[in-house]
């Protein structure tokens, strides 16, 4: 595909089961060397092949750090429910295996003129600050951590940031009732701090909103939603611009079912994020699923536009201008 | 062999010229016989060999001489180099990005020694040779942007990306088309850009940003840019225009040929992996008309240009002055015979 970013070649170096839910995956390049440098926050998509299926392409946050790129390393949480990409990468994936990884992209990125960064993270949403607090710690950047989880044997990396950073990281168990006091956190910061969230789409909603009411310039208030695209009913989708009919399959997305039908749409972040492959529609009877956290309330009544990277449609008929 | 650097000023007694295989290789920015703005950003790929567009940075016969010229530059007014307070990785992005560059693309001119931070730097033309520690500042005799960009043709911002925007955070600026580092520093893209007339209405900065936002690791754009200068003189800023401006005045019917040069910009927007900031190379050609009308297509072309231009853009380009006489001169070459597509000089 010309479209997205350029592809690496990579080797699964290492499979390691982090707990119930999480694996860890360890990527070198197969010509060896090292890999493109990255920044803290990037995530790289990662290509899963598998014989008699269209190919899924999942964005991964890299949990390595930056400082060595001898191997970049994802932690991808089992989801049962989603389309099976994870379950892709937890049942097939072995060390030894090729496969094609992104450059880098980074959508999450730190603001480096911060005098402090406080991040919030909720389950699986640590990855981009492993990055980021290895980063960080290496330039002697001031930071602190507050993690959130169900379980301490669901708190991946809980323990080894702690061995890491000491009591620059608070872990927050669910299941202990340990709650973050965010209003306290956010009103007792330094000038010139900057907030960064992820986590599921609650808790990023909370810190946003509590941050606003708190007066928090929205310029210092960073996020990333680690959506995955979800399945759904499959449907027909009709390509005006290429004058072809696809189905999207219940576990595609429209996007993969685009390139599947060999037209090359731009993208990048394949979350719904980055605005990319925002996609116009000449004509629809039916309802859109909008999944994406691009598109304005206006953009989606208008019923003129879709991010086909991770919404869906329900209804009778949809002509999208590809 | 390599490249032979040409001792030349650009200043005083101006003694810049072009060889003839070095007028073949100048990036002529018109591919058709008019110039209206556009979006014009592509690929920053490898372009033909001996061409400008061969190597990501191109180093050629005029590179010792530049170099010494920015030194000028720098010493009577330090302010052309700025870099904000948090693009210091950023300037580390960069110096790897050109030194490793650099010596991949002319080894017989530069090499780059590296064992984990401790590099080692031989840049042959300028008789340097530098040890020191990637990521420390202390073991550089200036910061790394600085020290890099002194040791590179072109002038370097680097942005800094956040809130959908980019911002003029770092650069080192002596070689431009009349603008100031040290007024647009700290400025956003529609900031620094609120001079320039028609392509506001037009929505091209808007289309431009976007672009510019999403430029990938891996995948550097470039696009072409231009102006005309009276005599070859690389430091036209807004500084010391009361150096320059005067020389509009000089252009007369005998000195058109030697006096009024094309000057065309290579843009390029790469990625920088470590800050995430964008940096943007400015490259300056500069070309005489004596020596441009010795490419037929080029001379007739360039008539049609300058002559159709909108006014606003010849007022915009600071053309106004002396504008007839130059296209005078040119229709002498131009006998009205139609050009062959495409920006080359055949």
């Amino acid at each position: 595909m010309s479209s997205g970013t350029t592809k690496l070649d990579v080797t699964v170096a290492d499979v390691v089961p982090v707990n119930e839910l999480v694996t860890r995956f360890h990527f070198r390049p197969t010509s060896g060397g090292l890999l493109p440098t990255f920044s803290g926050g990037a995530h790289v998509v990662v290509e899963m092949r598998e014989e008699g299926k269209a190919p899924r392409l999942n964005p991964y946050s890299l949990m390595s750090s930056p400082l060595d790129t001898t191997e970049y390393t994802i932690s991808v949480r089992r989801d049962d429910a989603g389309r099976g990409g994870s379950l892709f990468m937890h049942n097939r994936v072995k060390p030894g295996d090729r496969m094609v990884v992104s450059y880098p992209v980074n959508l999450f990125s730190l603001d480096l003129r911060a005098k402090k960064h406080l991040m919030i993270a909720g389950g699986i949403g640590i990855t981009p600050f492993v990055a980021q607090t290895a980063q960080l710690a290496a330039e002697g950047g001031n930071f602190e951590l507050h993690y959130a989880c169900r379980t301490a044997a669901l708190f991946t990396y809980g323990d080894l940031l702690r061995e890491r950073y000491g009591k620059r990281v608070h872990l927050y168990h669910d299941d202990r009732g340990e709650k973050i006091a965010l209003d306290r956190l956010l009103t007792s910061q330094p000038l010139g701090t900057h907030l960064y969230v992820c986590g599921p789409a609650p808790m990023i909603d909370w810190v946003r909103g509590r941050a606003a009411a708190l007066g928090w310039p929205t310029e210092n208030v960073h996020f990333e939603h680690f959506s995955a695209p979800q399945p759904g009913k499959p449907f027909d989708v009709t390509l005006a611009l290429s004058g072809k009919t696809i189905r999207v399959g219940e576990q595609q997305s429209l996007l993969e079912a685009i390139e599947a039908a060999g037209v090359d749409p731009p993208y990048l972040c394949r979350g719904g994020v980055c605005g990319q492959c925002e996609t116009n529609v000449v004509s629809h009877d039916g309802t859109f699923l909008h999944n994406d956290h691009w598109l304005s309330d206006e953009d989606r009544a208008s019923g003129r536009k879709i991010m086909p990277c991770v919404s869906r449609f329900e209804g009778k008929s949809l002509v999208l201008e590809r | 062999m390599g490249i032979q650097f040409r001792k030349e000023t650009f200043r005083d007694d101006f003694s810049f010229r072009n060889s003839p295989e070095h007028i073949r290789r100048f990036p002529f920015p018109f591919h058709e016989d008019s110039y209206m703005y556009a979006v014009n950003i592509e690929p920053h790929r490898p372009g033909p060999k001996g061409s400008v567009l061969e190597h990501p940075f191109d180093v050629d016969e005029h590179y010792v001489s530049e170099m010494e010229d920015r030194a000028l530059v720098l010493a009577e007014d330090p302010l052309r180099c700025q870099s904000l307070p948090h693009m210091t990785l950023a300037g580390w992005d960069l110096l790897e990005l050109i030194m490793t560059s650099k010596a991949e693309s002319y080894p017989e001119h530069f090499s780059l020694t590296r064992d984990g931070d401790n590099w080692h730097w031989i840049n042959r033309p300028l008789n340097i040779d530098q040890t020191f520690v990637f990521g420390d500042t202390t073991t550089l005799p200036y910061g790394p942007m600085e020290y890099i960009t002194r040791q590179a043709q072109g002038d370097y911002c680097i942005l800094d990306q956040r809130d959908n925007n980019l911002w003029m955070d770092a650069g080192i600026v002596t070689t431009q088309a009349d603008w100031s580092l040290d007024f647009d520093i700290g400025m956003n893209f529609f900031e620094w850009h609120a001079p320039v007339p028609l392509a506001h209405e037009m929505g091209i900065f808007q289309r431009a940003l976007k672009f510019l936002l999403n430029v990938q690791q891996g995948q550097p754009a470039r696009r072409l840019n231009w102006t005309m200068t009276i005599n070859p003189r690389l430091d036209t800023s807004p500084e010391n225009y009361h150096k320059w401006g005067p020389d509009r005045t000089t252009v007369t019917p005998e000195n058109v040929g030697q006096k009024v040069h094309l000057r065309v910009e290579l843009q390029t927007f790469w990625r920088l992996p470590r800050s995430n900031a964008l940096v943007f190379p400015i490259r300056c050609y500069l070309i005489k008309m004596d020596e441009l009308v010795t490419s037929e297509k080029w001379a007739k072309r360039l008539h049609r240009v300058i002559r159709d231009l909108p006014e606003e853009l010849a007022t915009y380009k600071g053309l106004t002055r002396y504008r007839p006489t130059l296209v005078e001169w040119l229709s002498k070459y131009d006998d009205g015979g139609v050009t062959s597509p495409g920006f080359g000089p055949d």
